[in-house]
């Protein structure tokens, strides 16, 4: 048993508990910090749910007066600033951290106390942006922010600062997540896991880390330009000082882009992983697949622009984004046809996840094709600032994203859980989702075509938009009400006795090839991979007459052309792996794994401190700096993982 | 019993700095990429004061008031310290920790000498009537430099805790590692001010 006082001082003792409140705060386990991000994010998505809820109400009818103009701004700021920051990033990194290390083959992520400080610097970003709302208002220049109607003589009051420094802390959490995943991804994998062996998924998680890895700095630099603009007299976007707002929409764009497809890419890899399940073929041409999602990424560098057509740029740039434009909806478009063309000819089985999966393709493909309408410059003009472009954003963000990760939530609960949501629940949650959706943003094409200005508090009678801003405020009950479905299923599946099988989709990959839930070391024994695929590979070969027959279990020998699946817990004497594992480090006899800390999530709590510092005074500050100090230093002496017991 | 059941525990753990398919250890390549998403802030920053350089009232520029040969010995004395700093990481990779310790600590006094030096300089732009508000190149000169100044800052901390790490015998040669990573972002650090200095201070208005 390693003891805490055989090291050197420390400030706290190696925490000991396996269960309970402090053995979540101090885990270091990616399975563990993957459900933690999850349970947040779905928390923020409620509340960002309920912003929806009060902005639909508001206008539901002509001239509603449910809130004030002011109320109206903050609510729209902080829905589309939780959608974005707070729930659909997180809920990626918690598939991301879930997943990926048990797809590769891999016990851990690279550095698993920098992934628990990412997920605790998360979560302080999101509780100190919301904070504001007790401490003098929130935020209400939007999610983009711009400049100059946030500089502080436009816009005084704490709001923009607690979204500025709110939004930095975050930033820092997906900079160290983005690290994390690229560097477990390249340095982990599995022996035979090659880079085009692994699955979509992990792929478009690298992509998407990378993305985060380059777009992260600059909106950073954008947001200290305008605190320092706001709070030390600088002057970036004040143009009475020669300042250029435009520069802000560059730098917020040359981000803001990029971060589109951080929202997207992790739907796309979750679909790419289903879709295959649920047709029983192989995703159709991987490695096209593949490089489409690379080409996205490098491409999604080059079409910041177009966000700015209405701003004056010039014929020239227009063109020019334009073009650029055009061209990324190739791939985008590419990696429809990879999932409809697994569909075809397949086996299709439309269980609950494949039901999102394809939901997504469709909802998708409607929001991919109002985004092309966009690339005509003149047409861009007449729908910029209009609900259409709400209703554009809205398809891929919520027709895509969410239901992306929906299909995700049901396709991969069992493996969390070891337990299966209800598959009638989840039908009715989805085919209230879809039709509560299209109400709601369908019609906002129309409203935006007719005319109606988005960001607007209310709007009068006799405008000819009354009946579908009613219509879109009844689908937005609808969507809250299949989410109360989803809850309901959640609930009701955690408190049932009843345990999912095994292999319950008939998978392909290797999370699967372990149990659900996985132990903290993930694998008893390292796969070795052959092929894209592999659990499938292990599960089925080809006869001489090219059918599919299945390999059968039990008979780990000779003609088993991978690895074994039996566990440890069922032979005795397989391999190293054990059972019985102590949360000091060993995951079980041989198996040794980093041990809990305190010190990531003491770090992070100091962020929001140097937060509070930033508006009400340097002593909050040197608060915070002190608690960051005393987490990194405690952290840096703390080794990784006790030595292992005797 | 099957041949190609390879097991983790025989390459080390995970996270540890001993089993990396890239062959490049973890930690390392972490800092790497961290380096890499420094080169966007620094460039985001940098494009802001490409921008701005010739914007405001022509005697409300850096340019006016900059003290080049005072600037060229600080940028010297920077760029010194990435010689020490080689120097450091040599002595932990042969096991002098007491030269360790000495080029360590040589390291983190030339950075403290710059940041000084900054703040000596930025004191007398003030003095002079140059401050983040007399004009938008003043803005993006003080936020850019200031912004590189705390990166140095960050590392003379960083050095001086490696220095006590090691007096209180936490730095064995197997850590050398720790050493070299923080020369990484050390020698970064230097470089950028290389860019920053030619841009600001040398290239003509």
């Amino acid at each position: 048993m390693a003891v805490a006082t055989s090291a050197p001082s420390r400030l706290f003792e190696r925490p000991e508990t396996e269960t309970g409140f402090w053995s979540w705060i101090s885990t270091v386990d990616h399975k563990r910090i993957g459900i933690l991000y999850g349970v947040s994010a779905f928390l923020f998505f409620l509340v960002g749910g309920v912003e929806a809820l009060l902005l639909r109400s508001q206008l539901a009818t002509p001239n509603g007066d449910l809130l004030a103009a002011n109320e109206y701004n903050q609510l729209f700021t902080m829905h589309g600033t939780t959608m974005i920051f707070l729930v659909v990033m997180p809920l990626a990194a918690a598939f991301g951290n879930y997943l990926v290390p048990l797809m590769i083959g891999a016990r851990d992520v690279a550095f698993p106390r920098l992934n628990a400080f990412g997920y605790w610097a998360f979560l302080a970003g999101g509780l100190f942006l919301y904070a504001s709302f007790l401490l003098g208002g929130a935020p209400d220049g939007g999610w983009f922010g711009y400049a100059p109607q946030t500089i502080g003589q436009f816009n005084p009051g704490n709001g923009i600062d607690f979204w500025l420094i709110g939004l930095v802390i975050t930033g820092l959490s997906s900079l160290t997540s983005a690290i994390n995943f690229i560097i477990t991804t390249l340095n982990l994998r599995a022996p035979g896991m090659t880079l085009l062996r692994m699955p979509v998924f992990v792929w478009m998680n690298t992509v998407v880390s990378f993305l985060l890895l380059f777009a992260i700095p600059i909106i950073t630099v954008a947001f200290f330009e305008l605190y320092f603009d706001r709070n030390f007299g600088a002057n970036f976007f004040n143009a009475n000082e020669g300042g250029d707002p435009v520069l802000w929409q560059h730098l917020f764009w040359l981000f803001g882009h990029p971060e589109v497809y951080i929202l997207i890419l992790p739907a796309f890899g979750i679909v790419s992983e289903i879709v295959p399940v649920f047709a029983r073929k192989a995703l159709f041409s991987y490695a096209v697949a593949v490089f489409s999602g690379v080409a996205i990424g490098f491409m999604g560098w080059g079409v910041w622009a177009h966000h700015m057509f209405a701003v004056g740029l010039g014929p020239v740039a227009n063109a020019t984004f334009a073009v650029s434009t055009i061209l990324i909806s190739v791939p985008t478009g590419i990696m429809i046809f990879n999932w409809l063309g697994t569909i075809w000819g397949g086996n299709v089985r439309l269980r609950t996840p494949m039901l999102f999966a394809v939901g997504f393709i469709a909802m998708f493909t409607i929001g991919g094709l109002s985004g092309a309408t966009h690339t005509i410059v003149p047409h861009d003009y007449q729908q910029t600032d209009t609900y259409y472009v709400v209703a554009h954003f809205h398809y891929v963000l919520f027709g895509g994203s969410i239901l992306g990760l929906f299909a995700g939530a049901y396709y991969w609960f069992p493996k969390v859980t070891g337990k299966m949501l209800g598959e009638r629940l989840g039908k009715l949650h989805f085919w209230l989702i879809f039709a509560g959706f299209n109400l709601t943003f369908g019609p906002m094409h129309i409203l935006g075509l007719q005319g109606q200005p988005r960001r607007t508090y209310t709007y009068p009678e006799g405008m000819g938009w009354d009946l579908w801003n009613l219509v879109a405020s009844l689908g937005a009950a609808v969507i809250a009400l299949s989410v109360l479905v989803f809850i309901v299923n959640v609930v009701r599946t955690v408190k049932s006795p009843e345990r999912a099988p095994e292999d319950p989709w008939d998978a392909r990959t290797l999370e699967w090839a372990t149990d659900s839930p996985p132990p903290e070391y993930n694998f008893a024994q390292i796969p070795v991979v052959h092929s894209t695929d592999a659990f499938w590979h292990q599960k089925y070969t080809r006869d001489d007459g090219g059918r599919l027959v299945r390999i059968p279990t039990g008979g780990a020998g000779g003609e088993n052309p991978t690895w074994t699946t039996e566990r440890p817990l069922d032979h005795g004497g397989v391999g190293n792996g054990h059972h019985g594992h102590g949360g000091h480090g060993h995951g079980g006899d041989g198996i040794h794994m980093p041990s809990r800390s305190y010190y990531p999530a003491l770090a992070a709590a100091g962020l929001p401190l140097i937060g509070f510092g930033a508006i009400y005074g340097w002593w909050w500050g040197a608060l915070g700096a002190l608690v960051v100090m005393a987490g990194v230093f405690g952290w840096g002496r703390e080794p990784l993982s006790e030595p292992a017991s005797e | 019993m099957q041949p190609n059941v390879l097991t983790w525990s025989a390459a080390g753990t995970p996270g540890e700095h001993d089993y990396a398919v890239t062959g490049i250890d973890s930690k390392k390549l972490g800092m790497w990429a961290f380096l890499a998403s420094e080169c966007l802030f620094f460039g985001a920053l940098i494009s802001s004061y490409l921008l701005y350089r010739t914007r405001g009232p022509a005697d409300q520029r850096p340019g006016d008031v900059f003290d080049i040969p005072y600037t060229s010995v600080s940028s010297f004395v920077l760029l010194m310290s990435s010689l020490t700093m080689v120097l450091a990481l040599a002595a932990i990779q042969q096991g002098d920790h007491r030269r360790l310790r000495l080029w360590l600590l040589a390291t983190a006094m030339l950075g403290a000498v710059f940041v000084g030096g900054q703040v000596y300089e930025f004191t007398v732009f003030t003095h002079e009537g140059l401050n983040i508000s007399s004009s938008v190149a003043a803005t993006s000169f003080f936020v850019l430099t200031g912004f590189h100044g705390m990166h140095v800052t960050v590392g003379v901390l960083w050095l001086l805790s490696l220095v006590g790490m090691s007096m209180q015998g936490e730095l064995p040669v197997s850590r050398s590692l720790d050493v070299e990573i923080a020369g990484l972002y050390w020698h970064f650090v230097d470089v950028v001010w290389i860019v920053i200095f030619t841009i600001v201070y040398l290239v003509p208005l």
